[in-house]
């Protein structure tokens, strides 16, 4: 395409609509026009431009505030659609099957034709994150689209435009003036802290250019948030780990090597409504409990580095924290929360060997429920031998005994018992209240004694060194938009004509009302001609118009 | 009287203050015979005076319950809905120190009117903070987002009166339908709050037992006689009204009851309004907006709008964020209220871009204000009682 040569000999890019010199239309359309579109100063954007090769329409596509628009409206649609039912995350079930069950169980048809559409999993779905990922594409497409040529035009913008340009501005005032008319604005609007260059018989007075880049800077912002939320799926940077541990007990914090954590106690406390409290009497009668603190007290401890995996016995303690919900503990990057709890799980089970007929005792063994051992020896030669261990029994499953979760709330058993009696053993599986014998009536059985118990605590273990750049992000962008929309760009342009009179336009990207409180001052202070809203002054004559016809 | 009691009585204050300066406004705006701004100066002025002691006392309240009960007094239904109608209050006097605009009195303060009484509805007493709400981020974060919602609420009222003055009472439109319908849900939340005061000053109670959708056996209050009966329920109360319809367990009756008894006793007013002024509600509204600046409203529209998304982006997303990072170990995870945050943002942005890329002002400005209005009362009102999910307090 060839440039674009204005009558004032300025040569413009093709595709530019208001000449990047003396702002005079260059083209028919735009020359029709009352008030020139002043969005992009009429510079040539490269959507506007260009539609011919494959790059060309994906570009003009993405540029597209519409197809933006189009993007965020049905991203949001998507998100609502979302909260319909509970996420999949939000559910009492783990396993898939269990999952989609649920959704059929609780909510009948509508739960699972919501579960059969994978709206159980929306948000990991991979067409909300690509519908995600065409929104950064265009807010990057449209930005550059933009800021390119805007940037260029306001840095390179004359002080002299042409009169056709300052016709088609919203504010304009025509009428006389003296010798020191311009000398007098200038004052007043250098007092108003505007910018003001001078050229020949014109003036440019602007302000808060700055705030015309806001969009450009919160897409950035946007960019680097959407930038960061990608980088967690790489190795390294995001760790979400859970760990349950029990009173007493020492663990090593999964995913972060070298580190172990000790429990000294898990503690929930409630309101009482007493004392301090008192005046939360009448709510706590409402509800019922009300709980205060969820706290795990810990001690933190780091393994020397060259030392074995699980040798524990140089580690060195680092630090004694209690974890409350909201706040956590952190440390060397990493960050334990305090999640959730189990209060009075079971710690131990004890048994006795008996003897079905008799009831004599061969004597008693107890099993950790944490770390069983395989065989318990007892006094008399007697060995149990623990076959298969199940935290949480859950049924069977082809004639396999099934452990829904690794907590051992519901412990069963398969054990197999050799006593001098019975050299060929008996095996029994047993849950609690309950025993099945599957290989035919035994001579013995283990009958239970007790059990002990103690509180476990929750954690979350979690790293996630994307941080930094949401913040960054974030902060970007909330500079871009309080850049954008707390600040305005204000310009007049003032020229005086041959014979003394006064030529003013003005322009503001948003609030007229602010634009026009500064002007009065001026026009004041050095009697402009009076101004007018070109903007109101068809709006008026329209419903003049349509007023006339009805 | 103690420091509770006096919080309280200046919560009433403020909501008289309020009801009488709606009047004022009112009157400052039917009495403009002439159209200009000096004609409406004088009532305006007393209504405005009226406003601020009404504003000031409601800050009273609110700093004096956070005297009482030591922590930012918007922990739950009650205290937030209540800090929503004050800061819509503080929002217009704002705008009306800037554009000095007695009609938008007079429709803003009905509205933080109806949210305040709609408040009340929910139980008021001091309530503990829960261990996730006891940070300083409660405060920071409430807050900021409640500013927002205030400063965002204007903006619908500014689209309302602008539309009030344009959709055409005379033809059959959808506008006309639409308009009429926002008037209705009004005059529903006035059903609530009439059914609710009614069956509280009654002292209305009916305990059922029933199970619950895990199987489990259950109770629940009934403050309103039961419509719906929650799944397989017993009564025991005697001499309860029984319900007249069983609902399946995943359907909570009572809340369905509270639903349609307001939707009916609503329904009644509305059609008790028509039937004595013979007119539209909005009809009736629009001969106050006979002197009003379209252009203006639309700018008042746009600037909340542009105040107040900045605003709603830091207290609803990133300080929301900030915190969730603290409390709950990720600082997103689409829990309902987040992802209605998050639609509330999306749906603002869609409207910038609209108007700044495709130039559209006026009347689809103003439509898109009132949607935005409906979709923050969705998240407060639907998300909280509705949708479960982490934010559930009331």
């Amino acid at each position: 395409m060839d440039k674009l040569i204005c009558k004032c000999g300025h040569e413009n890019p093709p595709g530019t609509v208001l000449c990047e010199s003396c702002g005079r239309p260059l083209n028919e359309q735009e020359q029709n026009k009352q008030l020139a579109d002043m969005r992009y100063e009429g510079t040539a954007r490269r959507s506007q431009t260009y539609n011919k090769s494959i790059i060309d329409k994906i570009w003009n596509f993405f540029s597209s505030v519409k197809v933006g628009v189009g993007i965020i409206i049905v991203l949001l649609i998507a998100a609502a659609l979302g909260t319909i039912l509970p996420q999949k995350q939000y559910v009492p079930a783990t396993t898939e099957a269990d999952i989609e069950a649920y959704y059929t169980d609780i909510y009948g048809s509508v739960g699972t034709v919501y579960h059969a559409l994978g709206f159980h999993d929306l948000y990991n779905s991979f067409w909300f994150i690509g519908l995600v990922g065409m929104l950064a594409i265009s807010l990057i497409i449209a930005s550059l689209d933009r800021f390119v040529p805007l940037y260029k035009s306001l840095k390179n913008q004359r002080v002299l435009r042409h009169s056709s340009f300052m016709h088609k501005q919203r504010i304009l005032a025509e009428g006389p003036g003296d010798a020191e008319t311009l000398k007098k604005a200038e004052e007043k609007l250098t007092d108003l802290k505007y910018k003001v260059s001078t050229d020949k018989n014109g003036l440019l007075a602007e302000k808060g250019r700055f705030s015309r880049w806001g969009p450009y800077v919160n897409h950035i912002g946007l960019i680097i948030f959407l930038f960061g939320v990608m980088l967690r799926m790489m190795p390294g940077f995001y760790v979400d780990e859970t760990l349950w541990i029990r009173e007493g007990e020492t663990r090593a914090i999964p995913d972060a090597p070298g580190y172990v954590l000790e429990s000294k106690g898990f503690t929930l406390e409630t309101y009482t409504g007493e004392g301090e409290e008192e005046k939360f009497g009448e709510a706590i009668d409402r509800v019922g409990t009300v709980a205060k603190n969820y706290q795990t007290d810990v001690v933190l401890y780091k393994i020397p580095e060259g030392a074995l995996p699980g040798d524990t016995a140089d580690m060195e303690m680092v630090e004694e924290h209690a974890i409350r919900v909201n706040q956590p503990f952190k440390f060397d990057g990493y960050a334990l929360y305090q999640m959730d709890f189990q209060q009075d799980e079971l710690k131990t089970m004890s048994f006795a060997l008996q003897n079905k007929e008799t009831g004599e005792s061969r004597g008693d063994l107890t099993i950790d429920l944490v770390n069983p051992e395989t065989n318990y020896e007892l006094e008399d030669g007697s060995v149990v031998e623990l076959l298969g261990y199940y935290p949480d029994f859950s049924g069977f499953e082809n004639g396999e005994p099934q452990t829904a979760t690794p907590l051992p709330k519901n412990p069963g058993f398969l054990v197999k018992m050799t006593t001098p009696d019975t050299p060929d053993g008996e095996t029994s599986f047993i849950t609690i209240q309950n025993t099945v014998e599957p290989l035919g009536d035994n001579d013995y059985k283990l009958a239970f004694q007790g059990v002990e118990t103690r509180d476990a605590s929750g954690l979350t273990v979690r790293k996630d060194r994307t941080l930094p750049i949401l913040g960054l992000g974030g902060l970007i962008f909330m500079i871009g938009v309080a850049q954008g929309m707390y600040f305005n760009h204000r310009r007049f342009w003032i020229q005086q004509q041959a014979d003394g009179s006064i030529l003013l336009a003005g322009h503001t990207n948003k609030n007229w009302f602010g634009l026009k409180k500064d002007l009065d001052q001026v026009t004041e202070h050095a009697s402009l001609p009076a101004y007018r809203d070109q903007q109101e002054d068809m709006e008026a004559q329209e419903k003049r118009e349509g007023e006339q016809l009805t | 009287m103690t420091l509770a009691d006096i919080s309280s009585n200046l919560l009433y204050v403020a909501f008289i203050a309020y009801l009488i300066a709606t009047f004022v406004f009112g009157g400052a705006v039917k009495g403009n015979k002439k159209g200009t701004y000096r004609s409406e100066e004088r009532w305006g002025k007393v209504a405005i005076t009226i406003t601020v002691i009404g504003f000031l006392a409601q800050l009273g309240y609110f700093i004096t319950r956070w005297m009482v009960t030591g922590h930012a007094p918007i922990s739950n239904m009650f205290e937030f809905t209540t800090a929503f109608g004050m800061t819509l209050v503080g929002g217009f006097i704002i705008l009306y120190a800037l554009y000095k605009t007695a009609v938008l009195g007079m429709i803003v303060l009905p509205i933080a009117l109806l949210i305040i009484a709609y408040a009340s509805m929910f139980p008021s007493e001091v309530s503990p903070l829960i261990p996730a709400l006891q940070t300083n981020w409660l405060a920071i974060h409430v807050i900021t987002v409640v500013i927002a919602e205030g400063i965002l609420a204007i903006s619908a009222a500014a689209g309302l009166i602008y539309l009030l003055k344009v959709v055409d009472q005379k033809k059959k439109s959808k506008q006309r339908f639409w308009l009429e319908a926002i008037m209705y849900s009004l005059v529903l939340v006035l059903g609530f709050v009439v059914t609710s005061t009614f069956f509280t000053l009654t002292n209305y109670e009916a305990d059922f037992a029933y199970v619950n959708k895990d199987g489990q056996p259950s109770e629940i209050t009934y403050n309103m006689p039961a419509i719906f009966g929650m799944n397989e329920f017993e009564p025991m109360t005697d001499g309860a009204f029984t319900p007249l319809l069983e609902m399946p367990p995943i359907v909570h009756a009572g809340k369905l009851t509270t639903v349609l008894w307001s939707v009916a006793v609503g329904t009644v007013l509305y059609a008790l309004i028509r039937l004595i002024f013979r007119k539209r509600i909005s009809e009736m509204l629009q001969p106050f907006t006979k002197n009003v600046n379209l252009q203006l409203m639309d700018e008042i529209n746009y600037r909340s709008i542009i105040i107040g998304f900045p605003i709603f982006s830091l207290g609803a997303l990133i300080f929301a964020m900030i915190w969730a990072q603290i409390a709950w170990s990720r600082f997103w995870g689409w829990d309902p209220k987040e992802v209605w945050a998050l639609v509330t943002f999306l749906f603002y942005a869609a409207y910038l871009h609209l108007r700044l890329g495709r130039g559209w002002a006026g009347e689809k400005s103003a439509w898109l204000a009132v949607i935005g209005f409906v979709i923050i009362m969705f998240n407060l009102v639907a998300v909280n009682l509705i949708i479960a999910g982490l934010h559930s307090y009331a």
